[in-house]
């Protein structure tokens, strides 16, 4: 993957227009990401219903391209999936995003599950880079988990 | 080396002296490298003397009476007075090898700061400063109570010296100060801040990473008490500084880490220090860096500072006037005295995103808040995109970035 392609159309469309970019209020869970080395930071926020199910999901704040795309699609990707769902997603696209899954070659289904945010793949070769479409997803996850404050240091 | 008569240098020698400059980066690409505020590249004769050190040396300091201990001690001791000719300090003893700047800050705020002030006491610092010359003083206020203040700065990046002098007062033990600010490259009026200190009995600290590599420092002429640089941003490796203080100052000062090499003699009931400057430098130093230090300053004194100024100056203007042609780009940092350091911020692209762009065409710069993030909330951004030049870089190097950010204005668009 060449810079080009990690900058790919998308990602830069995901940028200058994010989806979801708005606070939900009340919440029933919200985590604030940041990251000390970059400056990024960001608010995620859910409604989950009682049965687990992820009813609608935001996201606010300042970052790079590559994070607030990624905080964009993810947002995208999990709104109505279940809780244990999304749990799920999130260990698929890390894996991706640190070079351990290769969701094309993947035998485990990794490849519909992860549909559009495969254009993630290649950033595994930038590692300064990894953390910042990784921020979203550990701020989801720490919402899930009720930690109000997550720094990826 | 050749140095033509009009002050310019032999860019092919002198580029010929660092072996990274043929380097292929990301994509096979020629490495353009404008991050030289981050660290500098090594010449090959700081190269030779560290290997020769490990190769042939490699024996301990002040203790072995076999000849390559011996070697190893005169080189290093050597090392101390090509600092001391460099910065052109009184004796040796007042010349401490550090870790770097950052560990040089650290040891005089523990020593020095937790032996002379006491609560209320004020240090007094810059809004431009790097990390390292703020955090050592917020855990000083932590064991003292001391009360730090900060001098502001105007919208060019320049110290309002009117407010500076207005925050000194009969408290103010210490103004701790960054001679030239690595993310803005603003020089400041060092000898005007050393004058106001004086006036009022404080001492003054200059933070000189970023300067000893592109101007002569003469501490005895400034008259400030204590100067610090590293050596890595000075074309020698990582893991060696220096700490500059006036020897009375230092003599006064407890020594901040114990252990072998600062004892005139232990006993478990009492042990003696050593002198100046061993006493200050518990432990086996890092020699190979020492040393390597002193070939970079010797490499250095061989161009001058005449030729590197020539340079510098005229990258810094070129750089400047393209980078201030793309559309939608501020620079951030215009003060009128400034060394060859060029942040800037594009409309909607991050700096992370700008500086892997970059990457991809093989310019190396450093994206980010560079350790100066209450800097970057005065400017109320999150980060700059910093080229950074030194004399082995070249017109066509600062075309490169320009072309490399117009690009990344491309895709951006």
């Amino acid at each position: 993957m060449s810079t080009q392609d990690l900058y790919q159309q998308v990602i830069i469309e995901h940028h200058k227009k994010p989806r979801n970019f708005r606070k939900i209020e009340p919440a029933t869970h919200q985590a604030e990401g940041f990251n000390p080395l970059c400056g990024d930071h960001l608010w995620v926020y859910l409604n989950i219903s009682a049965s687990g199910l992820i009813d609608d999901i935001s996201f606010l704040g300042d970052g790079c391209a590559i994070s607030k795309a990624s905080a964009s699609m993810m947002t995208q990707s999990l709104k109505g999936k279940t809780v244990t769902e999304a749990r799920a997603i999130f260990v698929d696209f890390h894996k991706m995003v640190t070079g351990q899954l290769n969701p094309d070659d993947d035998t485990g289904g990794s490849e519909r599950i992860l549909a559009r945010l495969k254009v993630f793949s290649g950033i595994w070769k930038f590692p300064a880079r990894v953390k910042c479409a990784a921020l979203g997803w550990h701020t989801m996850t720490g919402a899930l988990a009720n930690e109000t404050t997550i720094s990826t240091e | 080396m050749k140095i033509f008569s009009e002050g310019l240098l032999d860019m092919a020698a002198i580029r010929n002296d660092f072996p990274i400059l043929s380097r292929k980066v990301r994509d096979g690409k020629g490495l353009i490298y404008l991050d030289n505020a981050a660290t500098t590249l090594k010449p090959r004769a700081v190269l030779d003397a560290v290997y020769q050190h490990y190769a042939n040396g490699a024996s301990n300091i002040h203790r072995g009476v076999h000849f390559l201990s011996e070697e190893a001690t005169r080189q290093y001791e050597n090392a101390r007075e090509t600092v001391r000719r460099f910065i052109n300090a009184r004796d040796t003893s007042e010349v401490i090898f550090t870790s770097g700047t950052t560990s040089a800050i650290n040891l005089v705020a523990k020593s020095w700061g937790e032996k002379n002030l006491k609560a209320g006491d004020e240090v007094l610092i810059t809004h431009m400063e790097h990390h390292a010359n703020i955090v050592p003083w917020q855990m000083l206020r932590e064991v003292t109570g001391c009360i730090l203040k900060v001098a502001p700065i105007n919208d060019r990046g320049e110290l309002i010296m009117e407010e500076l002098e207005a925050l000194i007062t009969p408290r103010t033990k210490l103004i701790s100060v960054v001679y030239t600010s690595n993310s803005l490259g603003t020089i400041n009026p060092v000898r005007d801040i050393i004058d106001f200190a004086k006036k009022h009995g404080a001492k003054v600290l200059l933070d000189a990473a970023q300067t000893v590599a592109h101007e002569k420092v003469d501490v005895q002429k400034l008259d400030c008490d204590f100067l610090v640089f590293s050596g890595h941003k000075l074309f020698a490796t990582s893991g060696v500084g220096v700490l500059y203080g006036k020897r009375e100052i230092l003599e006064a000062m407890p020594p901040l880490m114990g252990g072998g090499d600062m004892i005139k003699s232990v006993t478990f009931e009492k042990t003696t220090y050593a002198e100046l400057p061993a006493r200050l430098e518990a432990g086996t130093p890092a020699i190979g860096g020492a040393i390597g230090l002193g070939a970079a300053i010797e490499y250095i004194e061989k161009i001058g500072f005449a030729a590197i100024s020539v340079q510098e100056n005229d990258l810094l203007t070129y750089a400047t006037k393209l980078i201030s042609d793309l559309p939608s780009v501020r620079i951030i940092g215009t003060a009128a005295k400034k060394a060859a350091i060029l942040s800037f911020v594009v409309e909607d692209i991050h700096p992370h995103d700008m500086g892997t762009l970059l990457d991809a065409e093989g310019v190396a710069v450093r994206g980010g808040h560079h350790c100066t993030q209450p800097l970057m909330s005065r400017f109320k951004i999150p980060a700059t995109t910093r080229a950074s030049f030194s004399f082995y870089n070249t017109r066509g190097d600062a075309d490169a970035l320009v072309l490399a950010v117009r690009k990344a204005i491309e895709v951006f668009s």
